[in-house]
């Protein structure tokens, strides 16, 4: 079985694992049951200023969307940050880190933007004993309206000053949640590395309205005829936090930055794939809400199982894919492919046929028998009929051999490499040299 | 063992209340919300869809069943009910294991057809439960149509008629309409009084009457209906019972399967309803099944179907076969009748083995019997008729026989399988016929 043993910005956790700041890790309780069920480490729900806690909601703070079977794919909150007194939670931080000495504990945080408010906060943490801390500029509902959260995390200068107020006022590895409500991910990461960040954690929530209740014709979820958007996770929002942990990976400002990916990750082939692009480790929230603590069992068994069979080690996994993650105009316009039906798995049930007819290049041809074919002369191995089909591997793209003709085209497949940068139809094209 | 099992003879109250409800309950329990959206789910949505095509009412089930699967029963009741108005009885006596479901794309797949049955019998009890009827009468054609029989064949053609705007009067030999979804179908497959409220619902649609006891041929003549209406459809099923033609076959204990199942159906107490302790059944269609498994629900303790060809021509399908052998029913094939035995009553009953093409090997049996059904098909009464195809009403198109004015469909119809489903799309397509012809 292959060592998950991860060290992420100097914290050591038995596998890569973590509970991501959200319900799951608000108290005690549950922070002692989630290691118990084997995570590596968690990420304590956001802890604000001493004082009154804040208050939540009396009402639904959860919405959510669903597949097949009712199968949870994405989860809404309206949740604040910890409700509980301060010094509750401090006093059961250090509890929990002295019986759990191997597993991580980093705890989130989210004062005004004051340097004093950090200031007076970091050192009743360090007291705890606890790894590291974790800057929520992220919650996108609530504590925004008052200034914080993702009111900082979309506001680079603000991230990149509480970022080096953090780290001038703590010993700490400090790690800074990024939002994704914001439309270029690397200016918040830029501005955190500016700061001193030690990594950054993403995403937070996406800004969200699930469902809108056709007889009160209000959002859910619904208070008293009320609603408001609420943070989005859970299966739904993986692309969206693939791509983003992508972005950060392969900047030039940022890269090699550690990333701590989170954003629907809810198997072992989500977190392998998510570390791929770059992510260190990952932080899950949805999937524990959804299926209990158990789930990570899976996910350490599986991301073993994956390792052993590559013969690569964990830090081995980290950003492999993050070479191949390109721009447009560099993908390569030569590489031409057909769709290919394998006769012996389609069922025939037509639905490449529907929808190549109807949304793309007439393609696909249907006999009267129900026999589907590809038509080589229209298709632009598009792949809407691979994604459609019902069938796993039914359909597949075949590339064309080089000094093939493409029965489309009536063009040679040329061996050399031409993406549009060299095309002659782009007008800004360079001159082959 | 129960004394009462095993008492031999024709006797009522084999088996406790308890046991024969249990055993006459729903043979597919209705689906609930969540089990239906599930069901639902698994429909690929399949371009022209092989299932729709195999329907003989050519309903739309793609389109049904994402109506279902988007919260909207009701709305895929219409897609149903728009192309089969007995959708609710069909969802329950369709063999939809030779049907749609056969060639549901993930039956070939994995041997796992979406349960269209079932989700159809979910939409359309929906509807009826909120007692919608989807559909509007047309204004008044002033136009008057005679429907012979209230079988599902006659009410599909009626309602299509009335919704078209004419005015019908439905005429049935029997004291309650339905036909065969009334007196001819196992109740564990129309529970509740299914068959007789499925008729109320119909009726909603409104311009339709129904005169019961009323026969052709005994009350009625053809020629009375033809001057005395602007058309006439006859769907008056199959009335004669085809005997075994054997020595013995009069015997006290020897009867028609179709009538045991008529009864069992009407019968308000199961329990006073007598059976024998060793049954056979004499056929190999959907009949002797509904019959032989009924028998053992009724608490016989030998049930036997013998039928003259091997298992594989069975007319009943695979599914109802499978049915009566996990019922308890055994299945004996190639074997002919030779003769009834008994002393007045039935005792035994005699068989010959025979070949797939029914060349007797000589070899013989008995089997103890104190009730023998017979269930080897029914038969058209054919006087005073339009001209016959066979041993059936030539038809021609949808419907229209020998005489002008008169359409015919359902099992007294030549062509089509005698299958509910059949039925209803005769008569629709006969009504639309019918329609055609009086407003041109």
């Amino acid at each position: 079985m292959a060592d998950l043993t991860s060290t992420f910005v100097g914290i050591k956790s038995p596998n890569p694992f973590w509970l991501a700041s959200a319900p799951p890790t608000d108290k005690e309780y549950n922070v002692r049951r989630a290691y118990e069920a084997g995570w590596g480490g968690v990420v304590w729900k956001t802890l604000g200023e001493e004082g009154p806690p804040v208050v939540n909601v009396n009402g639904p703070r959860y919405g959510a969307i669903w597949g097949a079977d009712r199968r949870l794919l994405g989860l809404n909150n309206i949740e604040l940050i910890t409700d509980r007194p301060l010094e509750v939670n401090l006093r059961e931080i250090k509890a929990v880190k002295r019986d759990y000495p191997d597993r991580a504990l980093v705890v989130s945080l989210m004062v005004p933007c004051e340097e004093a408010a950090w200031k007076a906060i970091l050192p009743l943490v360090e007291e705890t004993g606890a790894d590291g801390v974790e800057l929520n500029f992220g919650c996108p509902h609530g504590m925004s309206e008052r200034g914080m959260g993702s009111a900082v995390g979309q506001v680079p200068e603000y991230i990149e000053m509480v970022t080096r107020w953090v780290k001038q006022n703590s010993r700490m590895p400090c790690i800074v949640k990024l939002t994704p409500n914001i439309t270029d991910i690397r200016k918040p990461a830029e501005a955190a590395k500016r700061g001193g960040a030690d990594a950054v954690s993403l995403i937070n929530t996406i800004n969200s309205i699930t469902s809108v209740d056709l007889d009160l014709f209000a959002p859910e979820p619904t208070i008293d005829g009320k609603g408001a958007h609420g943070g989005y996770c859970g299966p739904a929002v993986k692309p969206i936090a693939l791509n983003m942990v992508a972005e950060i990976a392969r900047s030039p400002e940022t890269r090699g930055m550690p990333i701590s990916g989170i954003g629907g990750v809810t198997t072992w082939r989500d977190a392998a794939e998510f570390m791929a692009l770059g992510a260190g480790n990952v932080q899950v929230c949805t999937a524990a809400m959804t299926y209990g603590f158990k789930v990570v069992q899976e996910m350490i068994s599986g991301l073993s199982q994956y390792l052993d069979e590559k013969g690569v080690g964990l830090s081995d996994l980290v950003g492999r894919a993050v070479p191949n993650v390109s721009d447009w105009q560099n993908l390569n316009l030569n590489a031409i492919s057909k769709a290919k039906i394998d006769q012996d798995l389609c069922i025939s049930c037509g639905r490449c046929y529907a929808a190549c007819e109807d949304t793309s290049h007439q393609a696909i041809a249907m006999s009267p028998d129900r026999v589907f074919t590809v038509k080589d002369d229209e298709c632009v191995a598009c792949n809407l009929c691979v994604n459609v089909c019902p069938v796993e591997g039914c359909i597949s793209m075949e590339r064309m051999d080089i000094g093939a003709t493409d029965p489309r085209t009536g063009k040679v497949v040329p061996a050399e490499f031409g993406d549009w940068t060299t095309h002659p139809n782009n007008p800004m094209a360079r001159a082959a040299e | 063992m129960d004394a009462r099992q095993l008492a031999g003879g024709i006797r009522a109250g084999r088996l406790e209340p308890q046991a024969l409800e249990e055993g006459f309950s729903d043979l597919h329990p209705p689906y609930d919300d969540h089990e239906a959206l599930v069901a639902a789910d698994r429909c690929y949505f399949c371009h022209d869809a092989p299932c729709a095509t195999a329907c003989p009412t050519s309903i739309d089930i793609p389109l049904f069943i994402r109506q279902i699967a988007t919260g909207t029963p009701e709305a895929a009741a219409k897609t149903i009910l728009s192309q089969n108005i007995l959708g609710g009885m069909c969802a329950r006596v369709c063999p939809t294991e030779t049907l749609c479901e056969e060639v549901c794309v993930r039956e070939v797949a994995e041997g796992k057809p979406v349960e269209i049955g079932r989700l159809q019998r979910y939409a359309t009890d929906r509807i009826m439960a909120r007692n919608i009827h989807p559909f509007e009468r047309a204004a008044p054609t002033g136009k008057r149509v005679v429907v012979v029989g209230a079988g599902p064949a006659g009410l599909s053609c009626a309602h299509r008629l009335a919704m078209k705007g004419h005015d019908v009067v439905i005429l049935d030999a029997r004291a309650k309409p339905g036909g065969l979804n009334e007196f001819g179908i196992a109740a564990y497959k129309s529970t509740d009084d299914f068959a007789a409220r499925e008729v109320d619902w119909l009726l909603g649609i409104g311009g339709i009457t129904i005169e019961t006891g009323r026969m052709l041929g005994r009350d009625l003549t053809l020629t009375e209906l033809t001057s005395d209406y602007d058309a006439v459809f006859l769907g008056l099923g199959l009335g004669g019972v085809n005997t075994l033609g054997i020595e013995g076959d009069d015997r006290e204990g020897v009867l028609n399967a179709v009538e045991f199942i008529s009864e069992l159906r009407q019968a308000g107490d199961l329990s006073a309803l007598p059976v024998g302790r060793d049954v056979v059944v004499i056929g190999g269609g959907m009949t002797a099944v509904d019959a032989a498994v009924q028998a053992k629900l009724l608490g016989a303790l030998n049930v036997t179907i013998v039928y003259r060809r091997s298992q594989a021509r069975m007319a009943a399908s695979a599914f109802e076969q499978e049915l009566a052998q996990a019922k308890g029913v055994r299945i004996i094939c190639n074997a002919t009748p030779k003769g009834v035995h008994g002393n007045g009553a039935v005792r035994e009953i005699e068989f010959e083995f025979t070949d797939d093409d029914l060349t007797p090997t000589g070899e013989s049996f008995r089997l103890p019997a104190d009730q023998v059904f017979r269930a080897i098909g029914q038969s058209l009464v054919t006087e005073g008729l339009p001209v016959l195809a066979g041993r059936k009403i030539a038809v021609e198109g949808p419907g229209r026989t020998s005489l002008p004015g008169v359409w015919a469909g359902g099992d007294c119809a030549a062509g089509g399988d005698d299958l509910t489903v059949t039925a209803v799309a005769e008569g629709r397509d006969a009504a639309e016929d019918i329609h055609a012809t009086l407003m041109r």
